[in-house]
């Protein structure tokens, strides 16, 4: 290097790169600047265009490279400086060639410098190749195709990006293993890059009007991110620093976030409002009950009936039994269990020994439900949801009459007793422990073995009566 | 009321999916669509396509097969006896949906999870046929993750397996107390012995790889569970415990926290405020020391307040440190790896750096200023050539000094 050296001190040296991304170039000439020993503050590197570096208007004539001499030493360069730099070059910083040409300049003299993570060159390099994989990831995440019909009818996919580094045709590979049978085309600001299926081709810089602006596949897309988002969440400072605003105008979704993060305070407000009931305390008497119940509107059934049914009976019973809903002939009367049903329960509670007055009646749910066909009244089963709205009547009334024993008629009472639904086949006959320390029995609802015929209506009301029976003797014996 | 149209299932669906907290598409076997006939790519990372407003990132479609559902969970949104809207997707649908977002590059795949109708079996069935009609009708390629039922026949589960990247089990709350209050129609045996038998058909697919070229792959991105924080009163002790359990018993990839939000038409026995979305964050943070940071559960654990919770105003890293603080300071130039990865404020990144850059030279305080991301919060904890805390170490006063002030967000700043 030395004789060299000699004769060159002075010269200043000025490489213009034929392309802004080009590694290949820039390591063949760095290569040769080094093996010829010259110093980076005597080398000028410019970009295509552009007007390179500050002083390059008072830097004194550049001349050719020089040849290195056949003995010069290789240059030499560790693998780190080479995956780096090949990231780094692709920057938009005019600095990018001359930072890396110093930098392989130190490495000649101290190959492990790359470590020195403190070192400000290394710091500023690895910077810049932190931003350019930053912006290529977002290439990979935020370019939008939009199908385009080709005149030859084929589906072809265009979009639009503006990546902010030197970066398309780096990625060219990464949308060609993905859509490797699909034809599409990038155009960027930059350059753009075109895949017909078998090659990537490149062309010039475009303009944004030169690709197609809509699809009708975007409205489902702004359909899905309006609906994965939960208002109940909502982060903003998250979401901004991975999505920055400068991309936000080439995503289609990207429109609708001032309007979803406006509403979302309102909509979390609506999701706790309709899972929300806002209950004063409980009343403490039957009779205070019997007033409040009437006016209830948690569920929408209280505006179909005509009143609310409450419970009756001692307010002291040890039996409490709960049905399912009031018919058409208790919401005239006000009172449970006088229609068929009723009459039924009657009978068979006489058969079984248990005297209907010792005990307290009830729903599950208060008021009637039903559809209206012509002149009738069609009862309709209460929702999961309005039996488990209206158990907090149930649970009032249970609180005043402190049974000892509860009997559930059918699946809507035994829910309402529950907090779930449980198949009566298999919950019948034995009793239940519930948390105050009563105990539940369930069986089927009389309505039920009145929809019956034949031996199946015989079968199910023995049952029935064998379930009224195994009751009866529970209540003797908690009597005792 | 005519048939729903694509759209409005998609709204409903996608809705019915928001509560789920997984989206991650990464660590799963590299393929592409080369000499294929369909399309996709998966090279290792995941990427995030879009980000909501809630700070989460989209990367897959998330949707669900079907909202309607014959289990009745109280804390999920699709439960029997919520008076929700139900819309229902065909296998066909999804798999549509699915390439048609993959084509406008919106998305890496496929998330599909569902409500149960029929039976579980049925449901399965249905949801094996959507990643069927992907992989072996359309040729994709993409990342698909389905979200089994563990009441399924496990030769369904088997299935979902070969065709998906990735499976997962939800073990739903952290204590089986919790499941039997608030989930009647699940089981926890039955849970965890899915994803016992997901791990060993992981463990003999990845022995069979090895000898065979040709032996099929199954869930390469391996499995993963969520559970749900703070509709119970399980502690994060017992979140951490059940966590560090799951991640040893199973081989489990991640463990989601998805802090209960509020849903609409709420059981009436969950709470209806949310828990604060903070607590999530911290439970994922002490996650990520155990996974990375070589923190024992009983380390995390001893973190916490009397009460067993993480602190919700500092780190679980610094409040470890603020109760072991005889630790500190540790000489940035002398102190091994795992030490230095106890220290507030650095991260892996910055320790392999700190490592890398002292075979050069001796650090001083402005130096390591370099390598992190910020000097101030690591200053207490640690002595450098030119820098040693003395008595900061020891102030009374450290853990407020360190705890970040409350900021109001600037929403649109620009």
């Amino acid at each position: 290097m030395s004789a060299l050296q000699s004769v060159s001190d002075q010269r200043h040296f000025s490489v213009t790169m034929p392309r802004a991304d080009d590694f290949d170039f820039w390591r063949d000439q760095a290569r040769r600047l080094v093996r010829c020993g010259i110093a980076p503050e005597r080398v000028i590197w410019s970009e295509p265009g552009g007007s390179g570096d500050l002083f390059s208007a008072s830097a004194p004539e550049s001349e050719e490279l020089p040849t290195p001499q056949d003995d010069a030493p290789q240059t030499r360069a560790s693998k780190r400086f080479v995956s780096v730099a090949q990231n780094a070059i692709l920057h938009s910083d005019p600095e990018r060639f001359a930072l890396l040409y110093r930098l392989l300049w130190r490495l000649q003299s101290h190959p492990r410098i790359m470590e020195d993570k403190a070192d400000s060159d290394v710091r500023r390099i690895e910077d810049l190749a932190k931003s350019v994989r930053r912006d290529s990831h977002k290439m990979h995440a935020f370019v939008r195709f939009r199908e385009v019909l080709h005149e030859d009818g084929a589906e072809h996919f265009v979009a639009w990006f503006e990546p902010d580094h030197h970066i398309v045709r780096a990625n060219a590979g990464f949308f060609k293993r993905r859509f490797a049978n699909m034809h599409w085309s990038i155009l960027t600001p930059k350059g753009c890059i075109h895949w017909d299926g078998k090659t990537v081709r490149e062309s010039p810089p475009a303009q944004r009007s030169d690709a197609p602006d809509g699809d009708p596949t975007e409205d489902l897309w702004r359909k899905y991110y309006a609906s994965i988002f939960n208002p109940a969440r909502l982060k903003v400072g998250a979401m901004m620093s991975e999505m920055p605003k400068k991309y936000w105008k080439n995503m289609p979704e990207a429109e609708l976030i001032p309007e979803l993060i406006a509403g979302a305070q309102s909509r979390e407000a609506q999701m706790v409002d309709a899972g929300a009931m806002e209950h004063e305390a409980r009343p403490e008497t039957l009779e205070a009950m019997e007033r409040a119940v009437q006016a209830c509107r948690n569920c929408g059934i209280g505006e179909l009936a005509n009143q609310a049914v409450m419970g009756e009976g001692p307010r002291d019973a040890p039996l409490m039994i709960v049905g399912e809903q009031p018919g058409h002939q208790e919401d005239q009367t006000g009172r449970p269990f006088v229609g068929p049903a009723g009459q039924l329960l009657d009978l068979h509670l006489g058969q079984a020994g248990i005297a209907r007055d010792r005990a307290y009646i009830t729903n599950a749910v208060k008021h009637f439900k039903y559809v209206r066909r012509g002149k009738r009244r069609i009862h309709q089963t209460p929702t999961a949801k309005e039996v488990d709205t209206c158990r907090w009547w149930v649970e009032a009334e249970r609180e005043v009459v402190k049974p000892k024993l509860i009997l559930a008629l059918g699946a809507s009472a035994a829910r309402a007793m529950l907090g779930k639904t449980v198949s009566i086949n298999t919950v019948r006959g034995k009793p239940v422990m519930l948390n105050d320390g009563s105990e539940l029995w369930i069986t089927a609802h009389p309505s039920y073995l009145l929809r019956l015929d034949g031996d199946a209506r015989a079968q199910q009301e023995q049952l029935f009566r064998n379930d009224l029976l195994a009751v009866r003797e529970r209540l003797a014996e908690l009597a005792d | 009321m005519g048939p729903l149209s694509t759209i409005e299932k998609l709204g409903i669906l996608a809705d019915a999916a928001k509560y789920d907290a997984s989206c991650a598409s990464s660590g799963t076997a590299k393929k592409n669509s080369l000499g294929g006939k369909g399309i996709g790519s998966t090279e290792g990372m995941g990427i995030c396509h879009a980000y909501a407003p809630d700070g989460r990132c989209i990367s897959l479609l998330k949707i669900l097969l079907t909202n309607h559902c014959i289990f009745d969970c109280h804390y999920c949104i699709n439960r029997k006896s919520s008076n929700v809207r139900r819309a229902r997707f065909t296998p066909q649908e999804v798999a549509d949906l699915t390439i048609s977002f993959y084509k406008r590059n919106y998305i890496e795949g496929l998330f599909l999870s569902s409500g149960i109708i029929k039976s579980s079996n049925f449901t399965m069935e249905q949801m094996v046929e959507a990643a069927r009609i992907l992989r072996e009708e359309c040729d994709f390629r993409g990342y698909i993750h389905l979200k089994t039922i563990p009441e399924a026949d496990p030769e369904l589960v088997h299935q979902a397996g070969l065709y998906a990247d990735r499976v997962s089990i939800n073990v739903e709350l952290p204590t089986r107390k919790g499941l039997t209050r608030l989930a009647p129609d699940k089981d926890a045996s039955q849970i965890e012995g899915a994803m016992g038998k997901v791990k060993s058909d992981i463990i003999e697919a990845k022995d069979a790889k090895k000898r065979f070229k040709h032996a099929p792959r199954f869930a390469p991105a391996g499995q993963s569970t969520q559970m749900i924080i703070g509709a119970d009163a399980a502690s994060d002790s017992d979140i951490v415990g059940r966590a560090s359990k799951l991640y040893g018993g199973f081989g489990l990839r991640r463990v989601y926290y998805s802090a209960f939000s509020p849903i609409p038409d709420a059981s009436a026995v969950l709470p209806l405020k949310r828990p604060p979305l903070i607590r999530e964050h911290r439970l994922y943070q002490s996650d990520w020391l155990m996974r990375f940071y070589g923190y024992q559960v009983r380390d995390v654990q001893q973190a916490m307040g009397k009460d067993g919770n993480l602190p919700l105003d500092i780190d679980p890293k610094l409040a470890w440190a603020l109760k072991f603080r005889s630790v500190f300071p540790l000489d940035v130039n002398r102190a091994p790896r795992e030490q230095l990865l106890r220290v507030p404020g650095l991260g892996v990144t910055a320790v392999n750096r700190i490592i890398a850059a002292r075979r050069h030279r001796t650090l001083r305080l402005d130096e390591v200023g370099k390598l992190t991301v910020s000097i101030a919060k690591v200053r207490p904890f640690i002595c450098a050539a030119d820098w040693r805390p003395t008595a900061l170490t020891d102030r009374a006063d450290l853990r407020k000094m360190l705890a970040p002030k409350q900021e109001q967000l600037e929403l649109f700043a620009a």
